[in-house]
């Protein structure tokens, strides 16, 4: 059965570079454009494992674990917080608002497949 | 990298640009808008974390700095002044030079820096704690000097939710058992009783041996992800001892303790019961074969969509001549022959499914675009919806979901542009303002069944009648049932909508719907309810290539329905044996069915044998019998299209060849359907026959 993992970004070429890179390694990419989005996939779909962004308008990445773990589809999906950011407490605060993982941009496409085989097996 | 990539993120950058620009210059006149500051901010950013990924350093290196300047204004400690403004336009249009990789020799990007470094208060750029780390982050790059000491023992268990975060302690342990685990064993002594079991904590703790080499950070960098209590016991145990007590210890059967699986913690722990590990003295960990341990991978290939259709063909061969090795088989009267072919019969089978299987793909493949196309559909429109997709694991061949596409796309249209009512229309009904619209997709026997539903305002047959009254389609005392009247909005040309809109009422109409349909060997079908809402459901074949098909015989020519479609198979009432205007009805176990003869339809000579058959097939909710001379028997059917020549013939629906070499027209089991409720006498038997002699 193939997985599929959700990919919440607001620029293109990094859900493409996700995509591609997860495509190409057997998973199954649905994109989102932004939090909102990336909750209404979320919970439309049979999703796996989430990427998804901290920096996005509208609906930030924290707001949109935090959302999504209090729908019933958003329980014991793995997701992993996207940043760009250096801070310290971003692990502290993405555990807290739901996430399991983490991952610092910018990362090569090896760096992917080893989170995403992390958090997915 | 592909350039492919690197040409997105070109395109990206331009708009990024653009926004970061605008930004800019709105702040000019509102220089406290927190919300344009962060959205400038929130560019610099998108800008420095592509651009890094698509290997733009200098671009990302640059922003960086600059970036860690305008955080200063983000959090507020420094005022928006137009210098800052002058120097923040400047930097975003070093960027396109940047990218370029041209290079910079008046020192200008060094110059903005340094100028806006001066603006920060009293800090210097804090280039030293650059983002560009490597993720997994927190993980330690350092590593611990291999410990000198013995194999030594880990003890973890998770805390918090850790299951409800979506931590998977199987790929932990698989990671652990790459490292050299062995020995794993799960401690169920904290697990509570169902009643008070909490679903999101896992709540074993394992144990297991690690080889001495392992140290600490490669434990640290496997636990990176979970939130887990962890203890790592050195021992002191001499090679020797390792190496004898760890023979002595291998008890739990590594097939069973090994496994990633919940059950094989479960049994683990009563394996090794008996042999409790002295603590100085665990067993010997370096396994054998570090690369043996470890889980295969879920293997999957990607083949190119050619191959597999070539596949297909060769089979479609094979299981045609496996049919006329039979009946040579069956002629030749040799049983050693008769038995190697049936061997071959049950061989090209198991090929034909397998090779059938691989062609499925999910519907979900398709459904993604119809999100996003109802979402901008429902905004441009302004008529809000919630899209719900049911289904869209149902898995279809590979071919129909390719032509799907385009009907889909149209249906749905229809359903938003003329199905849907506008808000204000929706509340006059004293419907909610969100209109629904359900896409779904089911198996039904050997069909799909792919429904598109909305709450809208449905159809008026009233309006459908008069338009197509007015077009010609249909006299003006033409008796129609609600179903065939709704269905009329399929026939070419016809079109109610009151107002072309920019969507739908123009271009491709229902009729191309119907044919890219009916070209699939599918059907359509519409119900409406005024004020209600609208549903189209599409019947699909699961595949295209081969069926199970039952061979008839009508007046010495052999013909094939599909299996999948025939219900039973009656003998017919000799009072019946002859057609009587309205007579054309069987009692199947008290419920009426109509019943075609296939003699008449084709228009055959000479006379039926005594004894015909009725084969009720189902298609639907509907049943129709229809009348045969012989059932000659079950078929593997290799689907042959029709030629360009026989596209409107429209009671067949393919060839295929048999076993003798002799070709057998396949029955269209929907369209002799919609012929035998139509008119089962004889106004629906000239109908067809206009259509077969076409």
């Amino acid at each position: 059965m193939t997985k599929t993992v959700l990919t919440v970004d607001d620029s293109p070429s990094v859900r493409r570079m996700i995509a591609m890179t997860l495509e190409e390694a057997g998973y199954r990419v649905i994109e989102a454009v932004d939090g909102n989005d990336g909750l209404a996939k979320a919970t439309s779909n049979a999703v796996d494992a989430i990427i998804t962004d901290q920096n996005m308008p509208g609906l930030d990445g924290l707001g949109f674990i935090r959302a999504l773990r209090q729908t019933p589809s958003g329980k014991g999906v793995p997701i992993v917080v996207l940043s760009t950011d250096s801070q310290d407490d971003l692990k502290t605060q993405a555990r807290e608002a739901g996430a399991l993982g983490w991952m610092v941009k910018p990362f090569t496409q090896d760096k992917l497949l080893a989170v995403i085989r992390k958090v997915l097996g | 990298m592909t350039d492919d990539m690197t040409a997105i993120f070109r395109d990206e950058l331009r708009d990024l640009l653009d926004s970061l620009e605008r930004g800019l210059l709105d702040l000019t006149s509102n220089p406290d808008d927190p919300s344009l500051i962060n959205q400038v901010f929130r560019d610099l950013h998108t800008v420095k974390g592509s651009g890094a990924m698509f290997g733009f350093a200098d671009l990302a290196a640059f922003i960086h700095k600059f970036e860690t300047f305008f955080e200063h204004v983000r959090s507020g400690r420094l005022k928006i002044t137009p210098e800052i403004i002058r120097l923040s336009l400047a930097a975003r249009d070093q960027i396109p030079g940047l990218v370029d990789g041209i290079p910079d020799p008046d020192g200008q990007r060094a110059a903005i820096l340094a100028a806006v470094t001066a603006l920060m208060p009293g800090a210097t750029p804090a280039a030293a704690t650059d983002a560009a780390t490597d993720a997994p982050a927190g993980a330690d790059t350092e590593t611990d000097p291999p410990a000198a000491e013995g194999p030594s023992r880990l003890v973890f268990r998770f805390v918090g939710d850790a299951l409800g975060l979506g931590a998977q302690p199987e790929i932990i342990l698989d990671e652990l058992r790459a490292l050299g685990a062995t020995g794993i064993v799960a401690d169920l002594d904290d697990v509570p009783t169902l009643d008070s079991l909490q679903v999101d904590q896992c709540l074993f703790t394992w144990s297991m041996d690690l080889p001495a080499t392992v140290a600490e950070s490669d434990i640290e960098e496997v636990f990176v992800f979970a939130e887990v209590d962890w203890t790592l016991t050195r021992s002191t145990a001499t090679e020797a001892d390792q190496a004898t007590q760890g023979h002595d210890f291998d008890l739990t059967d590594p097939e069973t303790a090994d496994t990633g699986t919940p059950q094989g913690h479960v049994a683990a722990p009563q394996a090794a019961a008996p042999a409790p590990l002295p603590p100085a003295a665990p067993l010997a960990a370096v396994p054998d074969h570090p690369a043996a341990t470890q889980m295969p991978q879920a293997a999957t290939i990607r083949v190119p969509a050619e191959r597999l259709d070539a596949l297909m063909d060769s089979v479609g061969e094979l299981v045609i001549v496996e049919a006329r090795l039979t009946e040579l088989a069956r002629l030749s009267r040799d049983p050693a022959l008769m038995s190697t072919a049936e061997q071959i019969t049950r061989l090209a089978a198991g090929l034909r499914d397998a090779t059938m299987t691989m062609r499925m793909v999910p519907m979900r493949s398709l459904v993604a675009r119809f999100r996003r196309l109802v979402m901008d559909l429902s905004a441009n429109l302004g008529k809000p919806v919630t899209f719900s997709v049911l289904g869209e694991d149902t898995e279809l061949d590979k071919t129909v979901i390719e032509k799907l596409a385009d009907p889909l796309v149209h249906i749905l249209r229809n359903a938003l542009d003329h199905g849907m009512e506008t808000v204000a229309q929706r509340a006059e009904a004293g419907k909610s303002p969100v209109g629904v619209i359900e896409l779904s997709a089911e198996h039904s026997g050997a069909e799909v069944l792919i429904r598109v539903r909305d709450d809208g305002r449905g159809m008026n047959a009233d309006r459908i009648r008069a338009k197509a009254v007015a077009q010609g389609l249909i006299g003006a005392d033409t008796v129609l049932s609600q179903q065939q009247l709704l269905s009329l909005v399929f026939e070419p040309g016809f079109s109610t909508a009151e107002a072309i809109t920019e969507l739908s009422g123009r271009g491709v109409g229902m009729d191309v719907v119907r044919r890219t349909i009916e070209s699939l060997r599918g059907q359509i079908e519409i119900e409406s309810a005024l004020g209600k809402g609208t549903t189209v459901t599409l019947r699909l074949p699961l595949t295209l290539a081969i069926i199970e098909g039952l061979l008839i015989e009508v007046a010495g020519e052999k013909y094939t329905l599909p299996m999948a479609s025939v219900h039973e198979i009656v003998a017919l009432p000799p009072e019946k044996a002859t057609a009587k205007r309205g007579g054309d009805f069987l009692d199947i176990r008290g419920s009426f069915v109509p019943f075609l003869r296939l003699r008449h339809l084709f228009d055959c000579k000479g006379d039926p044998p005594g004894e015909q058959n009725v084969v009720i097939v189902q298609s639907g909710e509907a049943r129709v019998g229809i009348v045969v001379d012989r059932i000659v028997g079950t078929n593997q059917t290799v689907i042959k299209q029709m030629s360009k020549l026989h596209s409107s013939v429209r009671a067949v629906s393919g060839a295929t060849i048999l076993g003798d070499g002799s070709v057998a027209l396949i029955l269209d089991v929907g369209h002799l359907i919609g012929n035998g409720r139509v008119a089962p006498t004889e106004s629906g038997k000239s109908d067809s026959l206009k259509e077969v002699a076409a």
